[in-house]
């Protein structure tokens, strides 16, 4: 639910980083706020709980400057990524203007890449929105795995499994290392920033 | 849930509206934010102090929890949530099907007055933001 104040002249989106527990969303967010100056970004906002895993959700808002006279704010959220926690995953979709779902190149993590993506699907249905109508992109997480030892999944198997009918862009990257982050949180806003100003007629 | 497209018309008379009611009341603080956690309105001499956009976002969430245990329990939300502190207490009330109301104030006002003022604003939020 995009926010807009012709008042202010700002314009609020929210962009969720979705994908399975582990996958690096978080990470994401992480990396952005180390490297984002002070003047763009808010205070990064983890909800405390014992272990590094995210229980509810976390929260970068994000201010990315003027695009025709209007100030874009965009609020990025993650989501818990393990399965047990989907009432979490919906109470954070509401209101979702733009998605990143971060998949995970690691072999083991094969069904849980799937498993998000349908949860995704689901918890979006159940809003009357589909993933056709809302922007979104994927990341392929964690490519420095692929040259060492450990097992990992190809490039073209995570697009049979997540892109075959999504059809969307996807970048590769080592969010640890901020390898694609920023290439993707630029092409997540403009689009998301584009399907509501569309929506509401602010430009042609 | 739909977008919202605020107006100055719209805005200007809310923020006057809480200003009479609540601020001149004593009360610190309000917000007035949407289920997502953004900001529609901040009123107050506190604002520019406290870490609005946080407040609003676990505001929000706080709502969307308490609402599922309300579920739990054969409701379909607790209308209002009172959270008692020290020194400040937060008050959150759900005033429309999209909109929360975030009061925060000390100790020298009284819940009783709060609850009172709230109820009184919703009404004429509502109807501001009806005929947006």
């Amino acid at each position: 639910m995009a926010l807009i104040n012709l008042s202010k002249r700002e314009i609020h989106c929210k962009i969720i980083y979705y994908g399975p527990g582990r996958s690096g969303k978080t990470t994401n967010l992480l990396y952005i706020y180390n490297a984002m100056s002070n003047q763009a970004r808010g205070k990064m906002l983890t909800i405390e709980t014992k272990g590094e895993r995210t229980l509810f959700f976390d929260l970068l808002p994000l201010n990315l400057g003027k695009i025709n006279g209007f100030d874009i704010r965009i609020q990025l959220y993650t989501v818990p990524g393990q399965t047990i926690y989907e009432a979490t995953r919906k109470l954070v979709l509401k209101g979702v203007d733009g998605l990143v779902f971060v998949a995970d190149y690691l072999k083991i993590r094969h069904e849980k890449n799937i498993e998000s993506l349908q949860d995704l699907h689901r918890n979006l249905l159940e809003r009357n929105l589909t993933l056709e109508e809302i922007p979104i992109i994927l990341q392929f997480n964690k490519c420095d795995l692929l040259p060492t030892s450990i097992p990992t999944l190809t490039k073209e198997e995570l697009e049979t499994d997540l892109n075959r009918e999504l059809k969307t862009k996807i970048f590769e990257t080592t969010a640890t290392k901020g390898i694609g982050v920023f290439e993707t949180l630029k092409e997540i806003s403009k689009r998301t920033i584009h399907y509501v100003a569309t929506k509401h007629l602010l430009t042609s | 849930m739909a977008d919202l497209v605020l107006t100055a018309s719209v805005l200007e008379e809310t923020k006057t509206q809480i200003e009479n009611t609540l601020i001149k009341a004593g009360v610190n603080t309000v917000l007035l934010i949407d289920e997502a956690g953004n900001i529609v309105v901040a009123c107050g001499h506190k604002i520019n102090d406290l870490d609005t956009t946080s407040i609003a976002a676990l505001a929000a969430a706080n709502f969307g929890v308490t609402s599922q245990i309300a579920k739990l329990i054969g409701e379909d939300d607790f209308a209002l949530l009172f959270h008692k502190g020290k020194k400040d207490s937060i008050h959150v009330a759900r005033i429309s099907t999209d909109l929360i109301l975030v009061t925060i104030f000390g100790d020298n006002v009284s819940l009783g007055l709060i609850r009172l003022r709230i109820a009184q604003l919703a009404k004429t939020i509502e109807k501001a933001f009806g005929q947006k």
